[in-house]
């Protein structure tokens, strides 16, 4: 009973202070390190929501594309004679991500694994050029002189401190949201799917409209992440969302695993650390993202998250050994 | 009162004709059987009907609707499951969780309030474990409600199926060779809980190779071979047809 007590305490108790932490961080850094860290909890937030979609059984490299559908919408509504507010066009874009997802998954959701990849990476190409292209969305030159959001509550979002606490609200709001998603029947009626979806369909699961569903609710929160993004930047343009970034969130993803909602996070968090050491030498960079990818993949499949779980039956193998030893030394003290 | 209806339904892959114009009805409240040598089209009938497969020609009748072109998630929604030859599981879910998934059709709520109303789930989740576990008894497998699925031995994994086909509640089973692998004992004790739920108004249209589980059970026999109906009346009337007997014996001379 006792035991029981202490498990359902240690959970919360790290959640709470790791939110302590993260609403600390900004006191500690400064400058440079403020900006890494709001790149980082936007990072988060496009990190969770791939990891929805994975539940649905696919690895889409369309999620920055759909980013930068919501950071886009939201530039062009802020801006171009309608100067409509950010607070307004956060959740449109949003939803703008989220249709873009849905028109995409008809032809999308028709492939699985390594073909899903290729058409969403075809689907997030495709959205990519249409930034390039057009002029009414500036082609290569995007959509600069983005304003910080407006005020709102008595709040000013000038300083980057101000701006890292309001994309952290969304990081932890959307972490939370996604959390529940975790826990509720949604999401293992997915896992159902994934291991076998003829029988679900012969259970009465409608397959299809539930992936379609993950896919769009986790491209709606990129598209979150992208108005985040652009209103932080300041600009809104075709070489802040490419192929590259589609891949840090992958790789934030194998490193960490997708097991577990803790465990991209983590994934990102290494990923931030090891950018940061290899700042200097940004050669250097895509080999040892790399070197990572295929040292987790070889030693750790299931990515960090599964550390714990690996660990116990070597933690518990352990204590045995030290048991027998003391009584060994007990039993030979004895007699 | 027939429940369902198949009216010259055709399945061509190519040239090769799978189904060749099978016209069949199960009656409300029997237990139909659905026999004849292997490759003859049994299997490929489930899947049309079932909605896996769309006919190449025909009209597949639903207690009165025609539910040829449906999907399988919309044939389930009116009353009519099936189970599988192979044996189809979540391997790694429990044997409860498989029943309480099969479930779904009846949870009840949108996916708003699944994901929202969290105290509402949590009774509702209560209720569908114990509708599972009465699923389980029926089949005798309440013993290994915890168990992994995949872990199971075969017999119990067929259970399991025929459990899940259960759970959505529906007014006719389709069992594919329900009792396939398991031994004697196991295949009375299957058998009598299949007579057992005809008896308490289940539908079933059965498919199986085991002659004498057929015979046992069945009030009304088909019989197909390369993909055509060869003859259709009572148990009696099928073991005394000649067209059958050839079938099976020809099927025989002809294996390697």
């Amino acid at each position: 009973m006792k035991s029981r007590a202490r498990r359902n305490l240690t959970k919360p108790l790290v959640v709470g202070s790791l939110i302590a932490f993260v609403l600390l961080l900004p006191v500690f850094v400064a400058g440079y390190w403020i900006h890494v860290i709001t790149i980082a909890a936007i990072d988060v937030i496009l990190v969770v929501s791939f990891r929805l979609i994975t539940q649905m059984g696919g690895w889409s490299f369309a999620h920055v594309g759909l980013m930068s559908v919501g950071g886009y919408t939201s530039a062009l509504l802020t801006t171009k004679y309608l100067h409509w507010s950010f607070w307004l066009t956060l959740p449109l874009g949003g939803l703008a991500a989220a249709c873009v997802a849905l028109a995409i998954s008809y032809p999308c959701l028709r492939t699985r694994e390594f073909y899903f990849f290729l058409s969403t990476f075809a689907a997030g190409e495709a959205i990519r050029q249409v930034w390039v292209n057009w002029r009414f969305f500036g082609a290569i030159f995007g959509i600069p002189f983005l304003a910080r959001p407006t005020p709102i509550l008595g709040l000013k979002f000038v300083s980057p401190m101000a701006n890292y606490y309001l994309i952290l609200f969304f990081c932890l709001l959307t972490v939370f949201i996604l959390y529940w998603f975790d826990k509720s029947r949604i999401s293992k009626t997915l896992l159902a799917i994934n291991s076998h979806e003829t029988l679900c369909s012969s259970m009465g699961i409608n397959a299809w409209g539930y992936r379609a569903l993950a896919f769009v609710v986790g491209s709606f929160f990129a598209g979150i992440a992208g108005v985040l993004f652009v209103h932080f930047i300041g600009y809104a343009n075709p070489v802040m969302f490419t192929t590259l970034y589609s891949f840090k969130i992958v790789t934030a993803a194998i490193i960490g695993g997708v097991g577990t909602l803790a465990g991209p996070i983590i994934g990102l968090i290494i990923l931030v650390i090891v950018t940061e050491i290899f700042r200097d030498m940004l050669l250097w960079f895509p080999i040892v993202q790399g070197l990572l990818i295929v040292l987790v993949l070889l030693f750790l499949p299931h990515g960090l998250e599964s550390v714990p779980s690996q660990l116990s039956p070597l933690v518990g193998r352990l204590q045995g050994k030290i048991r027998d030893k003391l009584k060994k030394n007990g039993a030979q003290g004895e007699g | 009162m027939s429940m369902l209806r198949l009216e010259a339904v055709r399945k061509e892959f190519g040239r090769l004709v799978a189904v060749d114009d099978v016209s069949v009805s199960v009656e409300q409240g029997t237990i139909t059987g659905l026999i004849g040598p292997n490759g003859s089209g049994k299997t490929t009938l489930f899947n049309l009907i079932t909605g896996f497969i769309q006919p190449t020609r025909g009209r597949i009748e639903w207690e009165g609707e025609n539910i040829t072109n449906w999907s399988p998630h919309r044939v389930v929604s009116r009353g009519l499951a099936r189970t599988f030859q192979i044996t189809s599981l979540l391997k790694e879910m429990t044997v409860l969780e498989n029943v309480v998934m099969a479930h779904h059709l009846h949870i009840g709520a949108g996916l708003l309030e699944q994901f929202l109303r969290r105290a509402k789930m949590r009774a509702r989740e209560k209720a569908m474990e114990e509708k599972a576990m009465a699923i389980l008894e029926r089949m005798g497998i309440l013993h290994v409600k915890d168990e992994i699925a995949g872990e199971l031995p075969i017999g119990l994994q067929r259970s399991l199926g025929i459990a899940i086909a259960l759970a959505t509640e529906p007014k006719m089973v389709l069992l594919d060779e329900p009792v396939a692998g398991m031994n004697p004992v196991e295949k009375t004790d299957i058998m009598e809980r299949i007579k057992r739920l005809n008896r308490d108004g289940m539908t079933v249209l059965l498919v199986e190779h085991d002659m004498k589980a057929v015979m046992g059970a069945a009030q009304r026999i088909a019989v197909l071979n390369f993909g055509r109906k060869i003859a259709e009346g009572s148990p009696e009337e099928i073991s005394r047809n000649k067209d059958v007997i050839e079938a099976y014996l020809g099927a025989e001379d002809n294996s390697c």
